[in-house]
């Protein structure tokens, strides 16, 4: 009886949602044996009447091609296919049966997280479970609201967690994380914060004399197109998903997309390369909306931001290799923001300059904070050093979190004092 | 600097068994990346002083296990999207970091910073001698620019003769 009523329930939502019909759509994976092929594969995606969607894109011999075709256009791209002597097998036969099956489970796997009443911070999540978490946070705890900010290029909400126990425009902290999508552990380990600074004020006599002055604002998600890409098509997608003109590459590097040194040495201005500035700064509307929300507010602090991986603790400036003003006050804080993460499970973070620590990079967001007044502004490279990398097994995410928690409350009691 | 030929590295390296945390062997490397070649790989001496832990047991096993596979094995996406590697794979992927090693030394200058991403597809292939054979496609994720790339490569192992890259 239950069976029957997610059935019911998951139709129901279907319909009200006007959900897009995948009947008779095929997805084929392609295997391109040379160039001469991939660049077929290339001519077949530029023609935009047969409405394909390519889950993995035509890019080099070596990578199968993974695309979905709609009812209509099947026969012929197979027709295509077939008189190209180009080699291709059926991934999925009917893509509706697929979500129907994947739409039930998740009805399922919903229906029994409601009834245990917890949300897993151990695990990766999609989209839509951070959001509900998000909605469940700011539902619990009267101190916490959930605000959007603006709109993703493929028009989703950008939402921010707001902790703020009362006054008005006080003096403000703020912490993102997942501007480059393929870094799991952030998005993951800000669910984890999120939820120790909700559930600790009150209790914890630092999280509770640290909000009794100051709010606190926290991007989860600060790429979420990027983010459903890499559960849908590429995990290692790092960019935006906006179109260039022009190209027939997707995306800007979002942290090369700030006002700082834009366009400068460190960032490409090719649209296929991972670390495109895109055509201008802020062109990418995930930045401009921070952008105009921090200057808006106008009493921002401290601006920190959470990447993965590599294990560093860094301050600005990324466009240029000289120090900032408040290099020695930034240099002493992050060392005591390194030992305080070292001193739970023994992580050793590298403590200096974007420049000096990582690479020469432009238009990075805490170099563009730092130059509006921010002083505090730092920027994390969580776990590890190379040997998972952007695949973190899930079992880290706990620990991942705790020990940069430490690091961050150390510079948030800095910034209250 | 040498004139006319490269810059020359002098490097201490201290060696963490990452399935034995407490061992640690030193080694002493030297590393001459050639003057301006962007097709040259730079030559490298190493001299590992102490011994590294015997897998023989662990080897032969393996070995063993694959030679008498009916079917050839093929997988995907090691780890997956949550860094999981089953375990009955994680010596496939320890043989992909060997085969990423080589892809790695050959691809490398002074200005980037090569780890393995992933991979993304490996292969066995049946071979007519004792050596087993994997086609690799690895994703190699560079530093400096960001790229997250795949590269095919063949790797051939034997219990006893060790890790090597054919030329083809």
């Amino acid at each position: 009886a239950n069976m029957k009523l997610i059935l019911i329930l998951s139709a129901l939502i279907g319909a009200s949602l006007c959900l897009e019909t995948f009947v008779g759509h095929q997805v084929l994976r392609v295997k391109t044996k040379n160039e001469e092929e991939v660049k077929q594969l290339q001519l077949l995606e530029s023609l935009e009447h047969l409405e394909l969607d390519f889950w993995i894109n035509p890019s080099a011999p070596a990578l199968p091609v993974d695309v979905r075709i709609p009812a209509g256009s099947v026969q012929s791209v197979k027709a295509f296919l077939e008189s190209q002597g180009i080699e291709y097998s059926i991934l999925i036969e009917d893509l509706q049966d697929v979500l129907d099956k994947e739409r039930q489970d998740m009805a399922e796997s919903a229906q029994r997280q409601r009834s245990t009443g917890s949300f897993d911070f151990s695990a990766y999540h999609t989209l839509d479970d951070i959001n509900a978490e998000l909605d469940h946070l700011a539902s619990e705890y009267s101190f916490v609201e959930k605000i959007q900010i603006g709109e993703s290029y493929e028009k989703r909400p950008l939402y921010v967690l707001k902790f703020s126990t009362g006054g008005s425009n006080r003096p403000a902290i703020w912490l993102d994380a997942g501007i480059h999508s393929r870094e799991w552990v952030t998005q993951a380990s800000a669910l984890w914060i999120a939820n120790k600074i909700a559930s600790d004020y009150g209790t914890d006599e630092s999280i509770t004399s640290l909000l009794d002055k100051m709010d606190l604002f926290l991007l989860p998600v600060a790429n979420p197109d990027g983010f459903v890409y890499t559960h849908t098509s590429n995990r290692m997608w790092r960019k935006t998903r906006s179109k260039i003109p022009g190209s027939i590459c997707v995306g800007v590097d979002p942290n090369r997309n700030w006002d700082a040194g834009f366009g400068g040495p460190g960032a490409s201005n090719r649209p296929c390369s991972d670390s495109y500035h895109g055509p201008s700064a802020n062109s990418e509307v995930e930045v401009k909306s921070v952008v105009d929300f921090i200057k808006n507010h106008g009493n921002f602090k401290a601006f920190l931001t959470l990447h993965s991986y590599s294990q560093l603790l860094m301050y600005p400036y990324g466009y240029k290799c000289t120090r900032p003003d408040d290099y020695a006050e930034l240099e002493s804080l992050g060392r005591a923001a390194a030992n305080s993460i070292r001193s739970l499970y023994g992580t050793t973070f590298q403590v200096g300059t974007i420049c000096n620590t990582i690479y020469q990079a432009s238009g990075g967001s805490i170099d563009w904070s730092y130059d509006n007044g921010i002083k505090y502004s730092f920027a994390f490279e969580l776990r590890d050093t190379g040997r998972y990398g952007f695949l973190l097994p899930a079992n880290q995410i706990i620990p991942a979190a705790q020990e940069t928690w430490l690091g961050l409350k150390k510079i948030m009691e800095h910034v209250r004092n | 600097d040498i004139d006319d030929v490269g810059h020359k590295y002098y490097l201490e390296l201290e060696l963490e068994d990452v399935l034995d945390k407490d061992r640690t062997v030193s080694c002493t490397a030297e590393v001459l990346y050639h003057l301006g070649s962007k097709t040259s790989a730079p030559d490298v001496q190493l001299t590992v002083q102490g011994e590294l832990r015997s897998t023989e047991e662990a080897d032969k096993e393996f070995y063993n296990r694959i030679r008498s596979l009916e079917k050839e094995l093929v997988a995907e996406n090691i780890p997956d999207s949550h860094g999981n590697v089953p375990p009955e794979l994680e010596p496939i992927h320890l043989l992909a970091w060997v085969a990423s090693g080589y892809v790695i030394w050959q691809n490398s200058t002074e200005n980037t910073k090569f780890h393995l991403a992933q991979v993304k597809h490996v292969k066995q292939v049946k071979r007519n001698d004792e050596d087993l054979q994997f086609d690799f496609v690895l994703l190699l994720h560079e530093m400096v620019s960001q790229e997250v790339l795949p590269w095919e490569v063949t790797l051939l192992w034997h219990p006893q003769r060790g890790a090597r890259v054919p030329q083809s």
